[in-house]
């Protein structure tokens, strides 16, 4: 799925979080929002969610205005900073929750439902997790189960907020391949935020550089390199 | 460094000396003894001073079966309503950004810090006969205060805060995250509620159901000033455990005494049985 941003800006009270930015992200695309804090890369993530809702401006989903969207509506597979859990459920609870959710028409069998978990623990590689709490799992692992959660809906897009900001240096590496080949894989549309520039060449076809709610300069990781746009991009890849 | 930088005898940083240890732990038993257990047990023998069986023929007695009866329908009516009314002004406050919140958590103290005689007073003011709202009620048959509804509000405003403030620390250290997730997953609001929210919340909620039970059940001072004190109508055990102090009947009142601190005995025991057969779920849900 394609995703059109048109001179989307948001404000909370007096202060601007975004000022009206416009990006084109192709169908496909694995993309990072890079910027430092306050830079409103996660308020645009938010915005594509359903999360948040933009003060003005558009945003289309394959074409078709999606501004008005329901967070439920959008379908999008959400992953959190800290993951977000659901604390009191097993793993298994919690990759089936999507679809238990379901109205009853739509909703899969029981049995359907355990079927589909276990491919989505078998994409993660962790197998033998499902009766689990989150409390008995690593960083790492909750991270995995996190993203199995969000791609149990069948999701149009995946966005993730700071995906290996809780992580140390060699699970973080592990699982930028890990999320690399789940991309590859389902071929959706991913859009993740980052703070670390490193991460965001490394990972992504396409990089969105932001700073104070505007976007700095869009292109793919070797032409930023090559070619920065502004000082401050000059500033922040080479940091 | 050599070792005779070493302390000659080692023991864990966080551990006192036996002495201070045993020294805290007797002092804290004492005042235990003292403030909480003897003044239990004087309650309880005076109570069966003169037997089990008259003790039981006590409570036999019609008002005083009709001041039990009362009293548990005003917790039944009142704790049901104030949990959902702590649930409800313990999510508007932790999960959304408005103006006048600060004045709304003053508030949900207010019965608090009132004296509960002035906030029996102040339904008498507004709901009495003196008023004309209260007459305008008394006219159409619906008397509020010397009746029963008066009691349900006193109690109802004195066990106000105990819900929500039990829910807010709670609600406010999980964050929205966990509910925001459940939203992207397609989750109506209700579902993410039940699912999510109540789950997260329940030993919160349940420890202050049990709290807000125990009060309701045990309050005096507003309760008596709105009830009127009518023998079988009005008179809920508080104030018939004082109507029999007064009138030298001490068998029926330590009876009434010791059955009012048994309820409150049994709703903590039941709060104890459930902590220790949810210890696993509860160790996890902390520890994450």
């Amino acid at each position: 799925m394609n995703i059109e941003i048109e001179e989307i800006s948001k404000e909370f009270g007096a202060t601007a979080a975004l000022h009206p930015v416009s990006l084109s992200i192709p169908s496909g695309t694995l993309v990072a929002l890079l910027g430092p804090s306050g830079s409103g890369k996660t308020t645009l993530l938010r915005i594509l969610g359903g999360l948040e809702f933009p003060t003005a401006g558009r945003v289309l989903f394959d074409g078709s205005d999606a501004t008005g969207l329901t967070v439920q509506e959008r379908r999008a597979g959400f992953v959190f900073q800290s993951y977000a859990l659901f604390r009191h459920m097993t793993v298994f609870d919690n990759i089936a929750y999507g679809l238990r959710a379901r109205p009853r028409k739509t909703r899969p069998p029981a049995a359907e439902i355990a079927r589909r978990v276990t491919r989505l623990l078998d994409l993660i590689k962790l197998p033998d997790i499902g009766a689990r709490y989150p409390s008995q799992l690593s960083g790492g692992q909750r991270q995995r189960v996190a993203l199995a959660r969000a791609l149990a809906i069948e999701p149009r897009m995946l966005l993730l907020d700071e995906p290996f900001g809780a992580l140390d240096a060699k699970v973080r590496r592990e699982l930028r391949q890990g999320l690399r080949d789940i991309h590859d894989t389902t071929g959706l549309t991913t859009v993740f935020v980052t703070h670390d520039q490193e991460e965001a060449m490394e990972l992504a076809d396409l990089v969105v550089v932001m700073s104070m709610g505007r976007i700095e300069q869009v292109g793919k990781p070797e032409d930023i390199r090559a070619r920065p746009k502004t000082a401050f991009v000059r500033e922040f890849i080479t940091s | 460094m050599t070792e005779t930088t070493l302390p000659l005898r080692w023991r864990p940083a966080t551990t006192e000396p036996a002495l201070v240890r045993w020294g805290l732990t007797v002092l804290c038993l004492a005042v235990l003894g003292v403030l909480l257990f003897a003044p239990l047990i004087a309650v309880f023998a005076e109570a069966l001073r003169d037997g089990v069986a008259l003790a039981i023929a006590s409570l036999s007695e019609p008002d005083a079966r009709s001041a039990i009866r009362l009293t548990l329908l005003v917790a039944a009516v009142v704790v049901p309503l104030n949990a959902a009314f702590g649930i409800a002004a313990a999510w508007a406050i932790t999960k959304f950004d408005w103006r006048g919140k600060p004045l709304v958590l003053t508030l949900i103290d207010l019965p608090f810090s009132v004296s509960p005689v002035v906030a029996g007073l102040m339904f008498v003011l507004l709901f009495g006969a003196n008023s004309a709202l209260g007459a305008w009620l008394v006219a159409h048959g619906y008397p509020i205060v010397f009746a029963v509804p008066g009691i349900m509000l006193a109690t109802l405003f004195i066990t106000f805060p105990f819900v929500a403030r039990e829910l807010i620390p709670v609600m406010l250290e999980q964050g929205r995250a966990e509910e925001e997730a459940a939203l992207t997953l397609g989750a109506t609001g209700w579902r993410m509620f039940f699912t999510v929210t109540l789950p997260n919340i329940r030993w919160a909620l349940l420890y202050g159901v049990l709290l807000c039970n125990a009060r309701a059940m045990g309050e005096f001072g507003a309760v008596a000033v709105v009830s009127g004190k009518i023998r079988g109508q009005t008179t809920t055990m508080p104030l018939m455990i004082e109507m029999f102090y007064n009138e030298y009947l001490s068998v029926a009142a330590f009876t009434m005494a010791a059955l009012l601190a048994l309820l409150a005995f049994v709703t903590l025991t039941l709060k104890t049985a459930l902590e220790w057969r949810y210890a696993d779920q509860l160790a996890a849900n902390h520890r994450h």
